[in-house]
């Protein structure tokens, strides 16, 4: 397949994939719409209003970077990991098995059908916090960068979970029991600052806090980690899990008999 | 002949596969077919028709051999291999909740068609498989043949030279079944080979020109539909005589059983001519109204191959 073939390839399985999320608006994008809504309403107005600064900004204006990056976490990871296992269910990857498309297209396509999802939300959750607080960007790199990064990480994450999914069930163990618990923990409500020490040792584990508390950096220019660890960190679990995704797609693992 | 001919449109050599460390599906078939060809595979269920597929199309990894598709290995240049190769499935394999225009688009797409050419070869295609009028709508909403004229469609958009089908016709009814033959003959008119497995043995003879017979994952017979005919040995044939049988016949050189009141059957073997059935029948002063097979004549050869295989294997 000549360059021009591949991109083509690569457009056509980008263009199915936001068709596919924009179809189905009401399960994909009015979802967080409605959810960031009530966050903002409780933990910022109601809650918020009680606890008083953090980090020197007033908790709702704290709360907002972490909840459009939990949007962006999550929507990424469901789109890739419900789109790719559906079609694997449903057999209609074989369309693309069968085609000269190189695998790593096939997983860019749906790699960036997953960030396109990702920064769809997280743009509708961003324009739901303009009215409860003013935004404003502190470090424009730094904020675009962990957005398109942590998409990207959790597209391919969500990724590699379809690959070894045989049921429903096993597309939404990971959400549930490992993506939600380490969002929650990840610092989007609080400042690790408040933990005791030993927590805050334990929460540095956590990649999600690097990502989140990063991309407040870039909003907010506060930060309880250091920024560069969390950008290579991130740049080196993308390649690590492109490779082994890149690696199941090439063995045909749970794809091809 | 010009040098392209003689590259086959499918060159198997020594195929196997097994799964699971176990079941030998494919036991080291090699095979080919030449561009132009129209190509019958057939076999009883887990003969290894569809494991052949599923290896040409890379749905299913061998174990060992080499296939080729007009001279490009399906392993090391196997963008240009898929270039050249069409495939229908036997189950439906698209998603039920796009539009039946979209399938057939993205299927241009993945294989680096330029969007102009992209529309145009599916309005085409849809077209010619008379599914134009229903392009907005979601395949899940087709009608079995609609579906298995979709997958067709597909299969054609990027104007594949080798278009395989596995079970083309599989659960469609006659009128639907004859028009796709006729499709199908079209195409393979226009210079497109075409391989098909099909249980429906009349199928194979009405269109194929070559055939091969896999069981147990071996070929058993791989010939010209032709010749595998000539050698039949003994046929059956039913005669429907004028008003009641009176009495049977008695035909000398043939095997004659009474089947109803009205009708009688007579085994003609090889070098038996029909005349004398017919000069003898009339001596007898029997007359005949109408006469037809038995059964489909490659079905009882594809029967008796297929048992003679099977004891070979048991012992």
């Amino acid at each position: 397949m000549t360059a021009s073939e591949q991109w083509i390839a690569f457009l056509t399985i980008l263009r199915k994939e936001i068709k596919r999320f924009t179809r189905i608006w009401i399960q994909t994008l009015l979802p967080p719409a409605i959810t960031m809504i009530l966050y903002f309403v409780i933990f910022g107005k109601l809650i918020g209003g009680r606890i008083g600064d953090m980090g020197g900004f007033s908790y709702i204006e704290f709360v907002a970077p972490g909840l459009i990056m939990m949007a962006v976490i999550t929507n990424a990871y469901a789109n890739v990991s419900s789109s790719f296992f559906s079609a694997k269910f449903q057999r209609s990857i074989e369309e693309l098995l069968v085609s000269p498309t190189p695998n790593y297209i096939i997983l860019l396509g749906y790699v960036m059908g997953g960030v396109a999802r990702g920064v769809a939300v997280g743009l509708i959750v961003t324009a739901m916090s303009l009215f409860f607080t003013s935004l404003h960007i502190h470090h424009w790199f730094t904020t675009l960068f962990i957005v398109f990064m942590t998409s990207v990480l959790f597209s391919l994450a969500g990724f590699i979970n379809a690959i070894y999914a045989n049921t429903f069930d096993d597309v939404s163990i990971i959400p549930t029991f490992v993506l939600t618990p380490l969002t929650y923990f990840g610092g989007v409500f609080y400042s690790i600052n408040l933990l005791p020490e030993f927590w805050q040792q334990v929460s540095v584990l956590n990649p999600i806090l690097h990502m989140v508390n990063a991309f407040r950096y870039g909003m907010l220019g506060i930060s309880d980690l250091h920024i560069g660890m969390a950008l290579v960190g991130l740049t080196i679990l993308v390649v690590i899990l492109f490779v082994i995704a890149l690696h199941l797609l090439k063995t045909g693992k749970r794809l091809r008999a | 002949m010009t040098p392209a001919d003689s590259i086959p449109a499918l060159s198997i050599k020594n195929l196997r596969k097994t799964y699971n460390e176990k079941f030998e599906a494919l036991k080291g078939i090699s095979l080919d077919v030449m561009p132009g060809d129209f190509f019958a595979m057939l076999g009883p269920n887990g003969a290894g028709k569809s494991t052949s597929i599923g290896i040409i199309s890379s749905l299913v990894r061998k174990t060992s051999g080499a296939v080729e598709v007009f001279g490009k290995n399906i392993d090391t240049d196997f963008s240009a291999a898929k270039k050249h190769l069409g495939v229908v499935p036997q189950e439906f394999n698209f998603s039920m909740f796009e539009k039946v225009e979209d399938i057939v688009l993205q299927q241009a797409g993945y294989y680096g068609l330029p969007r102009k050419q992209a529309v145009a070869q599916t309005e085409k295609y849809l077209k010619q498989l008379s599914l134009w009028d229903k392009r907005q709508t979601p395949a899940r909403m087709l009608s079995g043949g609609m579906k298995r004229r979709l997958m067709i469609a597909r299969a054609l958009v990027h104007e594949p030279q080798l278009l395989i089908l596995d079970e083309p016709t599989a659960g469609v009814d006659i009128e639907l079944r004859r028009s796709m033959w006729d499709f199908l003959r079209e195409i393979n008119a226009a210079g497109t080979t075409i391989i098909l497995t099909t249980h429906y043995l009349e199928e194979a003879e009405s269109l194929c020109r070559n055939i091969a017979i896999i069981d147990s994952g071996t070929i058993v017979q791989n010939t010209s539909i032709k010749s595998l005919l000539q050698q039949l040995n003994k046929e059956v044939f039913i005669f429907d005589v004028k008003g009641n049988l009176q009495y049977l016949p008695v035909l000398d050189g043939h095997h004659v059983a009474e089947i109803d009141e009205h009708s009688f059957e007579v085994e003609v073997e090889k070098g038996q001519s029909l005349n004398g059935v017919f000069a003898q029948l009339t001596a007898q002063q029997i007359e005949i109204v109408s006469m037809r097979n038995k059964a489909n004549r490659l079905e009882e050869m594809f029967v008796a191959m297929v048992n003679a295989n099977k004891k070979e294997v048991q012992s």
